[in-house]
């Protein structure tokens, strides 16, 4: 079993997606969470130009001082992926030290996902978020249930924390509903994660 | 009510105002500021990367939040005009734009600036056209630098709201009376969610102050002229009063950061030294590469060499006496630009630097670099490259003449 490294500041993470999956939205939710819990986020999109279903990724970074890097993440201590057709087509492992972690949006095992990526030294988490959207959102938007999954091996924000900062940010944007709908997909995602491995704190 | 606190004695540095943390990004946190400034008008025509700003205001004016005169134009030449024609009547006019945008308000900048008319710019530094690019860089900031305007350019989106603040109390200085241009890097500072202190509203209505003009057009009994024609009689003395107010603004804008430090706690000058104490090998720079730059100072230092940076914050007026009072210890200076000054002798924050050092009685060597051009990912790697060749030049006393291009592809080499 692999055991995740423990975070160093500034903890560095990469989400990979396709336009419209709410790749952008869920790095600055997280950013957010970070900030409630104490934490001097970032988070910063990757720009091209967007398309609905173009390789889109966002860079998230953590730290407990100001952040002085601003540009891409090429050494992410944790990588989203959400949406496995990337996976061959993205290089989304690029620059993964062992001991990291991966979160992808699947709905195989993290074993079955472990021998696609080819890659024994880091953990591999996997989540049927598209499922859970699609069930509790009802619309195929994986980035909430991925922000619970990959509490199961990122620790430095509590559920309590992301629920809260998802809650307090989507209520600006959307009714009531859709809102409970998100964090229920948020709490089913960090419940049914199963990881090769484990987050240390 | 009688209020029975103590004021601090004259000259003692006032508690900072209490400040709330929020997430936002750069374009956010300029438009939070407007929406505590709340001007009479604001004028503006979306263009990336400046949309956040003025949508996230129109938000803001849409829900009631401000009572600000929003128009939206059909063009950027209409939108400073529009600028220009309230600010002479009288109102505070806010305008913002990036790139291609500030291209087309080219004939009102310098009208603005001649009419001394103190319009605030957040100018979302983007590249120019053509080839067609949305991305970050300097071409746009760099070609307005000689059309009158106080410019400042941040690094983080902490500082494009403080500036933003800051901005608006130095172009309505009655020494001053000039319109003033706040940059905020385009993608790496306006889309960059962090965390951002923003100050009670109260705090800041009382730090920028109501701008109440000497005269304008619709002042009663207001006899003044604006825009009028002006041929061999005064043309030639109004553009040197104009010239010497730009120059008076540089303690002002001084003053106005000092200012904004007792208030905020966030002590901005208009310069900014890293490990600037025993440097030799010093890079200048301007905008949002700190970061990287930084990382590359202290790689440099546990290599051995005395390495620093020297991050330029005011752009005009240029800061000459103080930017050649901090490189005087330096040996060797490397200049970091992020625009290309075609056909020019040097590229332009090269150019300013070394005009500033020439009168110097020890002259250092220097070094170009142009780099990030178009968006292209700026590395802590590019900045290393350029320390090592600084060290070449340290050691050999010898500097070439031509820029080193930062992270470009030699030919046939493939995008990653």
């Amino acid at each position: 079993m692999v055991t995740t490294t423990p975070v160093t500041l500034p903890a560095e993470i990469r989400w990979h997606g396709r336009g419209g999956q709410g790749v952008v939205t869920a790095s600055r939710l997280l950013a957010t969470a970070a900030l409630e819990g104490g934490y001097y986020p970032q988070s910063l999109p990757d720009f091209g130009a967007e398309r609905s279903g173009a390789p889109v990724a966002a860079y998230t970074r953590i730290d407990d001082r100001p952040p002085t890097m601003r540009g891409p993440v090429d050494n992410p201590g944790l990588v989203l992926v959400l949406d496995p057709s990337l996976i061959g087509n993205v290089d989304v492992l690029e620059g993964m030290a062992p001991g990291s972690a991966v979160v992808v949006n699947s709905i195989r095992s993290p074993e079955d996902e472990q021998e696609r990526l080819v890659r024994d030294d880091i953990v591999i988490c996997t989540v049927d978020a598209t499922a859970i959207a699609l069930e509790l959102i009802g619309r195929p938007l994986p980035n909430t249930p991925m922000l619970g999954a990959l509490l199961q091996v990122f620790p430095m924000v509590s559920l309590d924390t992301m629920v809260e900062a998802v809650r307090k940010q989507l209520s600006d944007i959307f009714p009531e509903g859709v809102v409970d709908g998100n964090v229920a997909a948020l709490n089913r995602g960090y419940e049914s994660a199963r990881s090769t491995g484990q987050g240390v704190v | 009510m009688v209020d029975t606190q103590e004021r601090p004695a004259s000259g003692d540095m006032a508690a900072p105002a209490t400040s709330t943390a929020i997430a936002v990004n750069g374009g956010e946190a300029v438009a939070y500021a407007l929406r505590q400034i709340e001007p009479e008008v604001v004028a503006a025509y979306p263009i990336t990367p400046q949309t956040l700003i003025i949508e996230k205001f129109a938000e803001y004016c849409a829900d009631g939040l401000v009572r600000t005169e929003y128009i939206n134009v059909e063009s950027e030449h209409a939108a400073l005009s529009a600028c220009v024609g309230a600010s002479a009547a009288g109102a505070r006019a806010i305008t913002a734009t990036a790139g291609p945008g500030l291209a087309l308000m080219f004939e009102m900048l310098g009208v603005a600036s001649g009419m001394r008319l103190p319009i605030v710019m957040h100018l979302c530094t983007r590249a120019l056209s053509a080839p067609l690019n949305i991305l970050g860089d300097h071409s746009d900031a760099m070609a307005m630098r000689e059309t009158g305007w106080v410019m400042l350019s941040g690094s983080s989106p902490q500082e494009a709201y403080d500036l933003a603040l800051v901005a608006q109390t130095i172009a309505e200085h009655p020494d001053v009376m000039l319109p003033c241009a706040n940059l905020v890097d385009g993608f790496m500072v306006t889309h960059a969610v962090e965390r951002v202190d923003v100050l009670p509203d109260d705090v800041v209505r009382e730090f920028v102050g109501e701008y109440e003009p000497e005269t304008s057009l619709l002042a009663e009994g207001s006899t003044a002229t604006y825009g009028a024609l002006d041929f061999r009689d005064y043309y030639f003395e109004h553009r040197r009063q104009q010239e010497a107010a730009l120059y008076r603004s540089q303690p002002v804008v001084e003053e106005a950061l000092k200012r904004f430090g007792e208030i905020s706690g966030r002590s901005h000058k208009i310069i900014e030294p890293y490990m600037m104490d025993d440097a030799e090998v010093v890079l200048v720079l301007m905008g949002s590469a700190e970061g990287q730059v930084h990382a590359a100072v202290d790689a440099a230092r546990d290599a051995g060499l005395k390495a620093g940076a020297l991050r330029i914050r005011l752009l005009r007026p240029f800061p000459t006496e103080a930017v050649a009072e901090a490189l005087s210890g330096a040996r060797v200076i490397g200049v970091l630009d992020r625009a290309i000054g075609f056909g020019s002798v040097d590229n332009p924050l090269l150019s300013d630097v070394k005009s500033a050092l020439w009168d110097q009685s020890a002259r250092p060597l220097t070094k170009g670099f142009v780099y990030g051009l178009g968006g292209r990912v700026v590395t802590l790697g590019q900045f290393n490259q350029a320390f090592d060749e600084l060290r070449t030049v340290l050691e050999t006393g010898e500097t070439p003449g031509d820029p080193t291009y930062l992270g470009l592809r030699e030919d046939g080499e493939v995008p990653a």
